[in-house]
């Protein structure tokens, strides 16, 4: 098999990389990227199995991610005290009302006979309605929770639980999202669906900018609970101590090497059980079916396949795979910054990996994954070091030169995009192609 | 005396604003259509298109200050723009001859296209933050109003002011000049129509004789004085930074598709009807109601639809809700 040597080889040299980090650079920056490098390859393989075995283009990445990342809060916060009393139920209750007046504009919509543009009439003036009294009934509550100790808190807090709750969690409110936003936009054509996933992810991550109550906006939520034990805590047991003495490194980098490795191995047991699964979809009748979809929609039509309920259904379980990372991102970041969601650069960051890797091959993905994120990180110093050796003959006084030096971080950007051009260009298929059937 | 007050409140805030905005929004969403119509596919790198047509004039901006030529009270950037459009073009037709090409002669997928123009899109906007660096840069010189409002206030006796920036006054006169001069070609030339005919029915007009490659040569001029021009004015009239024509690239594309993709009067259209519900959904109502009703009417609150922080998510609103009722848009497109 031409593929699986492909894979060995890869994973291998891959392996060696990271090594190499280890050993020359620092055994930290090593596991950092390997963190980083598990998270983006859970979101690779929700984005392949919408477009690799699918044909779905989701360029709604961040926004499913950024939902995650709320699950965070909302279970493992501790409830803010008096938020709940002073208009929490309000909130809800406006929330409520708002939503249901959608519902039975909807539900209207679909049932009463009327002329077309009376229909839209009556809904808009229906949703309308509903969100004026929304307004009113949620407008002082907000402004009162918001008021509560704004530095510290100033949010409704969360349920106080373990924070590993938070990624099945943060799983499910991507795929709450993913429903309704495939509901809507599913039935359009390719590049509107990208576009229309686009922008209704930039709507999301508006909404948590800038609604302080729910996750206290551009103030950010810091100091998150963790799933594995605190630098200072381990520091002082025995065994930590012993360790650092066999191997004769300083204590603070035994421990935080030893936090960082039990983030890995939980990562990697998220991630090995979406692979399998995933695996064994691929394989079943279902994965042959979606295949069949993708290469050819009329004809699988033709055989009885639903094709808008599939595509909804595989829209909702990519996403919801995503969201679960993003919900492991927030808590190896340890605190939650809607600011940092960047739907146009990230998101498409997953999407060159995806393609680079092999789109439609779940190892592929990880691979891609793993590659990309290495180079994005370390393509910084690299672009740098190549812009010293092009311009090592000026002398260092030239404006040029100094120019070129300072801009030389936003070189992986060109990296970036000459990567994605040239897989395109040469491999479409990526470096681990899709295995024929 | 409130009713023209009232008046002068609206076409200050939201009137002259809107056109404003909306002409930029309106020029991009042109050119996005345009390479829609023609090359089938929508071109996420069209925003660092805009940015690379900001950059060249204002590089060719500091080039001419230096030689102590100018245009005052005009913005030199004025002067400098046919140079940055020539620039803009060649930077455009060597993209697609090196990177679009390949992909048309193969008759790629239109997703695949949209890739492929993710790929360019990234290494535009390296390129761009490689050259001129990634911080604010401002190039407006000359006069700054067209009408202070001030002046308006002292001319009319009226307690609101009307202010017209030059920048907005250029906005608006530049984009109704390139508009004309597009449709123009499109509808009156020779080669306009023979580029409505390829977008229209590629094999007919393949087999009438009109040469591909000059349609898509011709595409890409066009495309670039659009994206040249929109970058540049939109750079003039808010200051230019590389970051925010990534993110102007979405209201762009939701103004093409509002509109109808590939139709150019509904590109116009989008671009006016998501900058003017910006601007009237996050208005504070309160002012105006102050003039037109009764005192003890007013209400205490701002009267925000939405606040101000949503601005941008609202084109995106207004594409998910044309989206629903109608995804054709306003106007049906694919035809120039």
């Amino acid at each position: 098999m031409k593929n699986r040597s492909r894979i060995q080889i890869l994973y291998f040299l891959m392996a060696i990389i990271l090594l190499a980090v280890g050993i020359f650079q620092s055994w930290n920056v090593a596991l950092t990227i390997f963190n980083l490098c598990l998270i983006s390859s859970i979101m690779t393989l929700g984005i392949n199995v919408q477009w690799g075995n699918a044909g779905i283009v989701n360029f709604g990445v961040m926004g499913f991610a950024a939902l995650g990342g709320l699950a965070n809060i909302i279970i493992s916060m501790p409830p803010t005290s008096n938020a709940w009393e002073t208009g929490g139920n309000f909130i809800v209750i406006g929330l409520l009302i708002f939503v249901l007046s959608i519902i039975f504009s909807v539900f209207m919509f679909k049932r009463v006979n009327f002329n077309k543009r009376i229909k839209y009439l009556i809904s808009f003036l229906i949703i309308f309605v509903g969100y004026f009294i929304m307004r009113l009934m949620v407008d002082s509550p907000i402004e009162q929770i918001e008021a509560i100790e704004p530095a510290k808190t100033g949010y409704l807090g969360g349920f106080n639980l373990p924070v590993i709750i938070s990624w099945p969690v943060g799983g499910l409110l991507a795929a709450f999202a993913a429903f309704i936003i495939g509901k809507i936009s599913l039935g359009l054509r390719s590049d509107y669906l990208a576009i229309a996933t686009l922008g209704i992810s930039e709507i999301i991550i508006y909404i948590l900018k800038n609604e302080d109550w729910l996750s206290r906006g551009v103030k950010n939520v810091n100091g998150l609970p963790r799933p594995v034990p605190y630098e200072i805590e381990l520091q002082s047991r025995e065994w930590v101590l012993e360790t650092a003495n066999i191997l004769k490194i300083p204590l603070p980098e035994v421990s935080s090497i030893i936090v960082k490795l039990s983030y890995s191995v939980l990562f990697l047991l998220v991630l090995l059980v979406i692979l399998y699964l995933l695996q064994i979809a691929v394989k079943s009748p279902w994965g042959r079916m979606m295949r069949a979809i993708r290469d050819n929609e009329v004809s699988a039509n033709a055989m009885g396949k639903d094709i808008k309920k599939r595509h909804l259904q595989v829209f909702i379980i990519g996403s919801a795979i995503v969201g679960i990372a993003g919900a492991m991102l927030t808590t190896l970041d340890g605190q939650f910054t809607p600011v940092s969601y960047q739907p146009l650069r990230y998101t498409f960051l997953i999407w060159i990996m995806v393609i680079v890797g092999g789109s439609g091959n779940n190892f592929g993905s990880i691979i891609g994954a793993f590659l990309i994120w290495f180079f994005w990180i370390q393509s910084e110093p690299l672009g740098l070091w190549l812009l010293s050796f092009i311009t090592s003959h000026i002398s260092d006084t030239n404006l040029i030169k100094s120019h070129l030096l300072e801009n030389a971080a936003h070189i992986r950007l060109m990296f970036m995009g000459i990567i994605l051009l040239v897989t395109l260009r040469f491999a479409p298929k990526g470096l681990i192609p899709e295995v024929k059937r | 005396m409130d009713f023209l007050n009232g008046i002068t409140l609206i076409s200050n805030y939201i009137l002259i604003p809107g056109l404003t905005y909306g002409s930029q929004l309106a020029l991009g969403a042109l050119g996005i259509t345009i390479v829609y119509s023609v090359l089938r596919f929508s071109n996420f790198a069209h925003g660092e298109f805009m940015s690379f047509g900001a950059m060249s004039s204002i590089l060719l901006c500091w080039l001419f200050l230096s030689l102590e030529i100018n245009l005052n009270p005009l913005p030199t950037a004025i002067i400098v723009l046919p140079f940055a459009i020539i620039i803009t073009i060649f930077y455009c037709i060597l993209v697609d001859k090196i990177i679009f090409k390949f992909y048309r002669q193969q008759n790629s997928k239109s997703v695949i296209n949209l890739i492929v123009s993710i790929g360019v899109m990234f290494f535009t906007g390296g390129l761009i933050r490689f050259i001129i660096g990634p911080g604010d840069k401002n190039f407006f010189d000359g006069e700054r109003f067209i009408l202070k409002a001030k002046t308006f206030k002292n001319y009319t006796g009226l307690s609101e002011g009307l202010a017209l920036k030059t920048t907005q006054g250029i906005t608006i006169v530049l984009s109704i000049i390139l508009v004309i001069l597009l449709f123009w070609f499109l509808n009156k030339t020779k080669t306009g129509k023979s580029m409505r005919a390829y977008s229209d029915n590629k094999e007919l007009a393949l087999l009438s004789g009109i040469n591909p490659e000059k349609v898509v040569l011709i595409t890409w001029i066009i495309t670039g004085t659009l994206a040249c021009v929109a970058g540049t004015l939109y750079g003039l009239d808010k200051s230019y930074k590389p970051f925010t024509y990534l993110h102007l690239v979405l209201p762009i594309f939701s103004a093409a598709i509002v509109g109808g993709v590939g139709n150019p009067v509904g590109a116009i259209i989008g671009g006016f009807v998501i900058s003017f519900s910006e601007l009237i959904v996050t208005f504070a109502y309160k002012k105006i109601f102050f003039y037109f009703l009764p005192n003890y009417l007013v209400p205490d609150g701002l009267l925000q639809i939405l606040s101000t922080d949503y601005k941008i998510a609202i084109s995106f609103i207004i594409l998910v809700l044309v989206l629903l009722i109608r995804p054709t848009g306003i106007y049906k497109g694919k035809i120039i």
